[in-house]
């Protein structure tokens, strides 16, 4: 027994036997090319890229490289399927396509898993619980949604906008590409996406699902390339609407590029979230609500919950029970379903982690990690947190994109709201408080696209998701969603 | 002027309306407007970028009080501006008149505005239901999704519609809980600053709505980029100034609502997507136990 009663005992008698998922069951080509018309072809300069597994560092397969000759090509074919097929088809007919797309995914939701781990670095239970069944459930949700658009517009006559170019991130990555392609599909309109770099694997595997679901050639391309690829994508001329997932950074400049285009546009950009924690709050609770707010998926979530605001009264209990949690999460192999933290998705991305870490003792913050030990190879970052900041710091105001918490305190709900309000970002937030009142004034209060109360992280295909001030234009999810992939006619 | 049986009238002096007062533009400049025959009908404020940055400075400390109004009081305070404005009709049925406008037009634009304000005056305890939603979550949890202003709305108003075009422009944004800073119409701004004397009158809290005369060319910039500005709504301009503009708003990731080629005089300009366009949906989720 340890002996302070309020510390949790984890560090001898229990050990956790390996309990990695098996990968035989999963094939992996040498080499993908790109999905363009309804078949794969190699790209024009027959160039291509390796994704590698961010937990071995080993190659896992070549990757076309999309120019700008193919992306001209993927565009045609979307246009062509939605002059041709798509457009003219009933309603509920394109429906019926995009359900058995979800029931595809469902069956083939443990191939998806894993690859999604090993292509990403994310923990086997995330993908096979979370990432993968959302993205099933978000095909299904919209798949019913084709034949019933008019009921979502009152007044109004919605129709389909043309060809959407989709540009996703690595965090999520088959749960973004049902985010983009299932609403844009039941809306009528046929798309070119490109899955993000270092993820591409579970994208192309769902370019064979849509294989398998028999859609027309060409409602769906997915081609794969990174920064170049996509902004050939949005700059394109026969393209439509632009939906991109990823920074604030990025989301500026596809905005300035896309001034005077006329294209319609949604934005999912950068966040820095603050998780509320008052002292009326079930305090074991908030605990794992810290945890999941910024441990989950690595930190790499845009809405994570990257600043705890603590109510000054209990922060010392709440840092002390934060820290005792944390040595009981395990960093390691994505594999293995006891790993809570999987591997960092790319060197580039654990090297901008790692400078933050410096800049945050640098500006005199103090550091705190868990004692875990992490493997030698692969891109691993134990879960930290550092306290003794101040709104100015840069690890206050910056997204990080990983495992890393700034912990800031306050006195009263006007000290907390105002900081928690102090970014340019607004796309989610967190409040923990037993007292219903508090909880409608501080949801009410949060400029935020999302706010969770009493939770954290949750998502949901029917529940709308986007952000505020700079962290985005529109929604995506439920009935919001549709918004953005139709134009509406009085 | 000793003997003379005939009274000399009083002119008005226009000026820019900022957090609910009435200054003279800080730049100390003016500019004359004329009528057709080339004679002087007032010298307006030459608003400067000064005055665009107070004008956000109000419109900002204006907005959590405004935002958190109760939908029934915004509504009644439309009601009340619009109230004010049948009230006043034949001074701004004059005032068109003046700026060039047939009297027959010009009274038909004067209640269309009060029209107008009606329409949006019932809206305000309505488009939140047309609008928001109960997301039935597979999860555990109670979820909802309802909208919110975005915020400080800059409006770049009609050129040709200097008192229908305003209003339509600035009622969706403030019926909704957003505040504003507005340009008037440049070659015909003398309602626009009346107007801003009826909003004084209707109980519209100072700061919710600033309006500015002056000239575009000098301020879209401003209004395209301020990095306090949450969406930039325009109604004016060829291709290119929709792309400077779009481009500046890209800065701190404006909304950006293009309202060009607008005919506000017709029934189908007016409509609840017009709220929606400055509004946020917010979604909330908070668990379901014991």
């Amino acid at each position: 027994m340890s002996s302070d009663p309020s510390k949790l005992a984890f560090h001898d008698g229990w050990q956790y036997a390996p309990a990695p998922e098996s990968t035989d069951h999963v094939s992996i080509d040498e080499q993908y090319e790109l999905f363009i018309g309804g078949e794969f072809s190699k790209p024009e300069e027959e160039r291509y890229f390796d994704t590698i597994n961010p937990a071995t560092e080993e190659r896992l397969s070549s990757v076309a490289l999309a120019g700008s000759a193919d992306v001209d090509r993927a565009v045609k074919a979307a246009r062509k399927a939605y002059s041709g097929a798509w457009s003219k088809m009933k309603a509920a007919e394109r429906g019926k396509y995009i359900f058995r797309i979800a029931r595809i995914l469902q069956e083939r939701a443990r191939e998806f898993s894993v690859l999604e781990s090993l292509d990403g670095g994310k923990p086997i239970r995330e993908s096979r619980d979370i990432d993968i069944p959302l993205a099933a459930a978000h095909f299904f949700y919209y798949a019913g949604w084709a034949d019933k658009l008019e009921y979502a517009f009152p007044g109004r006559t919605p129709k389909s906008l043309g060809v959407a170019g989709q540009v996703i991130p690595w965090n999520f990555p088959l749960l973004m590409a049902s985010w983009k392609i299932a609403p844009a599909l039941a809306c009528g309109n046929t798309v070119v996406l490109k899955p993000a770099e270092t993820t591409p694997l579970t994208a192309l595997r769902l370019a064979e699902v849509i294989r398998e679901a028999d859609l027309p050639p060409g409602v769906v391309n997915i081609i794969t390339g990174a920064g170049e690829t996509g902004a050939a994508i949005v700059n394109h001329d026969d393209v439509d609407k632009v939906a991109f997932t990823g920074s604030t950074d990025v989301g500026r400049i596809i905005q300035r590029s896309l001034a005077g285009t006329g294209k319609k546009y949604t934005l999912e950009l950068g966040g820095k979230a603050a998780n509320i924690i008052f002292a009326d709050a079930a305090i074991d609770q908030a605990v794992e609500g810290i945890v999941n707010g910024i441990f989950f998926n690595q930190g790499h979530v845009c809405c994570a919950g990257s600043r705890l605001l603590v109510q000054e009264s209990v922060a010392e209990e709440v840092i002390a029970k934060l820290k005792d949690r944390m040595e009981t999460l395990i960093v390691g192999d994505p594999l293995d379903k006891n790993t809570d933290i999987g591997a960092i998705n790319s060197a580039e991305q654990l090297d901008t982690i790692r400078s933050y870490l410096s800049i945050g003792r640098e500006e005199g913050a103090e550091m705190y990690q868990s004692s875990c030990k992490v493997p030698e190879t692969g891109y691993w970052c134990r879960p930290t947190i550092f306290t003794g900041v101040s709104q100015s710091h840069r690890i206050v105001q910056e997204e990080i994109f990983g495992p890393v918490l700034a912990i800031q305190t306050f006195r009263t709900l006007e000290e907390g709201l105002t900081k928690a309000n102090n970014t340019p970002y607004g796309l989610s937030g967190g409040v923990w408080t037993d007292k219903g009142a508090k909880i409608f004034k501080m949801t009410q209060s949060i400029r935020a696209g999302v706010v969770w109360a009493n939770t954290f992280n949750k998502f949901d295909p029917t529940s709308p998701f986007g952000g505020y001030k700079e962290s985005g234009v529109g929604r995506e999810g439920g009935l919001h969603g549709l918004d953005a992939y139709v134009t509406l006619e009085s | 002027m000793v003997g003379s049986s005939s009274r000399v009238p009083v002119a008005k002096t226009y000026k820019i309306y900022i957090d609910g007062k009435f200054p003279r533009t800080e730049s100390g400049r003016y500019f004359p407007l004329e009528n057709s025959d080339g004679n002087v009908i007032a010298n307006m404020c030459w608003g400067s970028r000064k005055d665009f940055r107070n004008s956000v400075v109000a419109a900002r400390k204006a907005f959590p009080g405004w935002s958190s109004a109760s939908a029934y009081l915004r509504g009644q305070i439309m009601y009340r501006i619009a109230e004010m404005l049948e009230g006043r009709s034949d001074q701004f049925v004059a005032e068109l008149v003046l700026q060039g406008q047939s009297k027959r037009r010009a009274k038909k634009e004067v209640e269309a505005t009060i029209d107008r304000l009606i329409y949006y005056a019932g809206w305000s305890d309505k488009y939140q239901q047309i609008f928001s939603a109960v997301n039935p979550v597979s999860s555990s949890h109670f979820n909802f999704s309802v909208l919110e202003a975005t915020g400080v709305v800059s409006i770049l108003a009609p050129n040709d519609s200097s008192l229908l075009g305003l209003v339509s422009n600035v009622i969706p944004a403030i019926v909704g809980g957003n505040t504003c800073v507005v340009l008037a119409s440049e070659k015909m701004p003398l309602c626009a600053v009346s107007f801003a004397e009826v909003l004084h009158a209707s109980d519209v809290p100072g700061g919710v709505v600033n309006i500015l005369t002056g000239y575009r060319e000098e301020l879209v910039g401003q209004f395209a980029s301020h990095m306090d500005v949450n969406a930039v709504v325009f109604c004016d301009g060829d291709a290119e100034v929709a792309r400077d503009i779009q481009e500046q708003a890209a800065d701190n990731i404006k909304r950006v609502i293009a309202r060009v080629d607008a005919d506000w005089a017709k029934e189908k300009s007016q409509n609840p997507y017009l709220i929606k366009e400055t509004q946020e949906t917010k979604t909330t989720w908070h668990p379901i136990g014991s």
